[in-house]
């Protein structure tokens, strides 16, 4: 899950160009990947490619600011559903 | 107004061939369609493509004095022409004419350079004065009006746009990567630079002599804050700012043509209008830019307002279509890289009022900078007063107040609103706090630039060169005078004036007037206290106050709404990418061209190919990318520079 991730955002938000400089527990926001609209082409992502829906009241950065919490918001998701 | 251009020997008489001044003014046609004329001589050669405002029969240009040793070429406009000409007549000087180019011949007769400080209005120009051998030009106090230069082999070369310059044919047309890098960080270059290596815009406020052989600048006129503002009551200020509008209005409305007004259904282009309608007896025809897309349209506000006046009004609806099919016309204008594609609407609104046999409008521009209505002023107080605090819970929540009109904006969270505002909220003393963000979210698109596009333009950094700029005692000025200074020094002539005004108004004939920009206007307007200007987060509080009663409730109480046009989706229309922006934005095309890395560009296209949710920073990036290609390909590769006018009168 984290590969597919990982790919989304190296593809959608940094254009393939600083892969190697991404740890899987790096803020977006910190490092600026993401910009302030660019959450809800992440949300769109993670729904269509994972199939879960995410609530307004899920779009924190605990859940969705860097590959680990993604991974980790999508897995409990997940388990829920 | 006009296109204006130029060629002088900088060491010694050298033959100017009337041929390459005929390509020079050929390409500046637009500008001025009506007559052409050139004055050459063994030194000099002054050219001047006419748009006939003032003194219609008169005012043929290029012009001289009495005994023919100052020769001049104007583009533009002296509203205070009038009274100007009163006084010289007053101290004996002759007129030949009613043109308000010939005052600034005899003003400059008097007080040479010091002429600029008697000239109310938007110009730029070249005086050759024969008898000091002195060629001397200035721009405007605001950057309204344009001019650029470059040197090659001994000559200087000057135009109203680089595409004149280009046409002479002795300036190598290369592309400045020290000024896409500015663009991508500001939006704008900071004059004198521009997108074309060694070719320079003249600053605003700024004018330049040439004497033997050594070219110097000169800074005439700041905008001025001042540390602490000026002692005035509030019902005082409301008055006299009335009174400087009404006024600037007037000067405005002075023309042997009609004017009309831009209406775009905002508090500023209102007010204009309203001042047209209530203080002068001019007949009114009102214009408008309507989007089929409703997310981007105003047409009932317009409407509401042109029918509470009385105007007749016009429209031109714009489709995703249009700004893509007209993009490119629109960069051959702009003549840089532009991140967004709202220059294009205007082009279509200034070819609607030639179509309407209009040569003249009146607009709203500079409201937003002189009376603090931008949101990035409001922005800044927030962030000011959350700095303050940053552990408070509840300040960020005031950025909520800002961008009612973004459904993108509005729908985010708080943490990811705070983490986008927050970048340098550690440090208020920066002289560019306000701008930080703002600046710094743009920056993120040069992961595009080519490796050496990069190496280019490294050097010093589009921050240390507008840091020049700032005038002494910047630091010491109250944050709202901070932010009002940078974008009035940076965007304002740098884009708002050019990208959207002048080269998008001229590209059709049509002059732009702008009242809120009479220089008395700005004076009086940095003096007053910031909490005139923004109450709370009310923005332009007090022409609010001063208009309310000119104008409907509902314009007045409007929230405030930017002019943006649809951006990348205009490219992709129906699911497919325009031909040529298919074929500019291909692996073979950016390699050739070697600004941008062929393989991110190409993520990029397919998310837009894709279609669905895409933020600010991506469709800024595909409008700059496709813009800097479009500007190779039409400047560096397929520049057409064939003399396309006749009848060209030789002055003399």
């Amino acid at each position: 899950m984290k590969e597919k991730i990982r790919e989304f955002i190296t593809k959608n938000f940094l254009f393939g160009a600083s892969d190697s400089d991404l740890n899987d527990s790096d803020s977006f926001l910190d490092k600026g990947i993401i910009d302030s609209t660019g959450m809800l082409e992440l949300v769109a992502f993670i729904e269509e490619d994972f199939g879960v829906k995410v609530q307004d009241e899920e779009l924190v950065p605990e859940n969705l600011d860097s590959i680990d919490r993604l991974a980790d918001f999508i897995s409990r998701k997940k388990v829920l559903a | 107004m006009c296109g204006i251009a130029g060629i002088f020997n900088l060491h010694e008489d050298r033959e100017i061939s009337a041929g390459t001044m005929a390509r020079m003014l050929s390409v500046l046609k637009h500008r001025g369609p009506d007559e052409f004329g050139m004055y050459r001589d063994g030194r000099a050669a002054l050219g001047h493509a006419r748009l006939s405002i003032i003194d219609l029969s008169g005012g043929s240009q290029p012009m001289c004095n009495e005994d023919k040793t100052v020769w001049i070429t104007f583009n533009g406009e002296i509203f205070n022409f009038i009274e100007l000409r009163e006084e010289l007549i007053g101290r004996g000087h002759r007129f030949r004419t009613h043109s308000d180019t010939e005052v600034i011949i005899h003003l400059y007769e008097d007080h040479g350079p010091g002429c600029l400080d008697y000239l109310n209005g938007q110009f730029a120009f070249a005086i050759w004065d024969k008898k000091s051998r002195e060629l001397f030009l200035a721009r405007d106090r605001m950057g309204i009006r344009p001019l650029f230069y470059a040197m090659n082999a001994g000559r200087f070369y000057f135009a109203s746009e680089i595409k004149g310059i280009f046409a002479a044919g002795e300036i190598k047309r290369e592309i400045d990567p020290a000024g896409i890098d500015e663009i991508f960080t500001m939006w704008c270059n900071v004059a004198p630079r521009t997108a074309f290596k060694d070719v320079y815009e003249l600053p605003p406020a700024c004018y330049l002599t040439i004497k033997n052989g050594v070219v110097s600048r000169t800074q005439y006129w700041d905008l001025v804050f001042p540390e602490k503002p000026e002692e005035i009551g509030f019902e005082d200020a409301v008055e006299e700012l009335k009174r400087l509008l009404v006024d600037s209005a007037r000067l405005r409305l002075r023309a042997d043509v009609p004017v009309g007004a831009y209406l775009s259904g905002g508090l500023d282009s209102s007010v204009t209008t309203a001042l047209i309608r209530n203080f002068s007896n001019s007949p009114l025809k009102t214009f408008s830019v309507a989007f089929e897309d409703k997310d981007y349209d105003e047409s009932s506000y317009q409407n509401e307002m042109a029918k509470a006046l009385g105007t007749e009004h016009h429209e031109v609806r714009c489709s995703y279509s249009d700004i893509s099919r007209n993009f490119p016309d629109v960069i051959w204008h702009t003549e840089k890289p532009v991140l967004r594609t709202a220059p294009v609407p205007l082009y279509l609104l200034s070819r609607l009022v030639r179509d309407s046999n209009f040569k003249v409008v009146l607009t709203g521009e500079g409201a937003d900078e002189v009376l603090g209505g931008y949101d990035i002023f409001k922005e800044t107080k927030i962030r000011q007063f959350w700095a303050r605090f940053p552990e408070s819970q509840t300040r960020p929540l005031l950025l909520k107040r800002l961008y009612p009109y973004l459904p993108a904006f509005q729908g985010q969270s708080k943490a990811y609103m705070e983490a986008f505002f927050n970048g340098g909220l550690s440090d208020t003393r920066d002289a560019f706090f306000s701008h930080r963000p703002r600046w710094q979210t743009t920056s993120k698109n040069k992961l595009f630039f080519s490796d050496a596009l990069k190496e280019a333009a490294n050097g010093s950094t589009p921050e240390d060169a507008f840091r020049m700029c700032l005038t002494p005692g910047f630091e010491n000025l109250p944050p709202l005078s901070k932010a009002q200074y940078i974008e009035s020094k940076n965007l304002l002539p740098g884009y708002i004036l050019s990208s959207q005004g002048d080269r998008v108004s001229m590209a059709n004939s049509i002059e732009g007037r702008f009242p809120f920009l009479d220089y008395r206007v700005v004076e009086f307007c940095a003096k007053l206290p910031p909490h005139y200007k923004i109450k709370g987060l009310n923005e332009k509080y007090i022409l609010k106050k001063c208009m309310s009663r000119y104008l409907p409730e509902r314009i007045v109480k409007r929230s405030k709404q930017p002019y943006l046009a649809p951006d990348g989706k205009s490219f992709f229309n129906d699911g497919k990418p325009a031909d040529y922006v298919e074929e500019l934005l291909s692996e073979s095309c950016l390699g050739e061209y070697g600004y941008f890395k062929p393989g991110p560009v190409r993520l990029l296209f397919n998310k837009f190919l894709k279609g669905g949710a895409i933020g600010f920073k991506d469709n800024m990036a595909l409008v700059g990318i496709l813009s800097t290609q479009l500007l190779h390909y039409r400047f560096i590769k397929n520049f057409n520079c064939d003399v396309t006018i006749k009848d060209i009168k030789v002055a003399g």
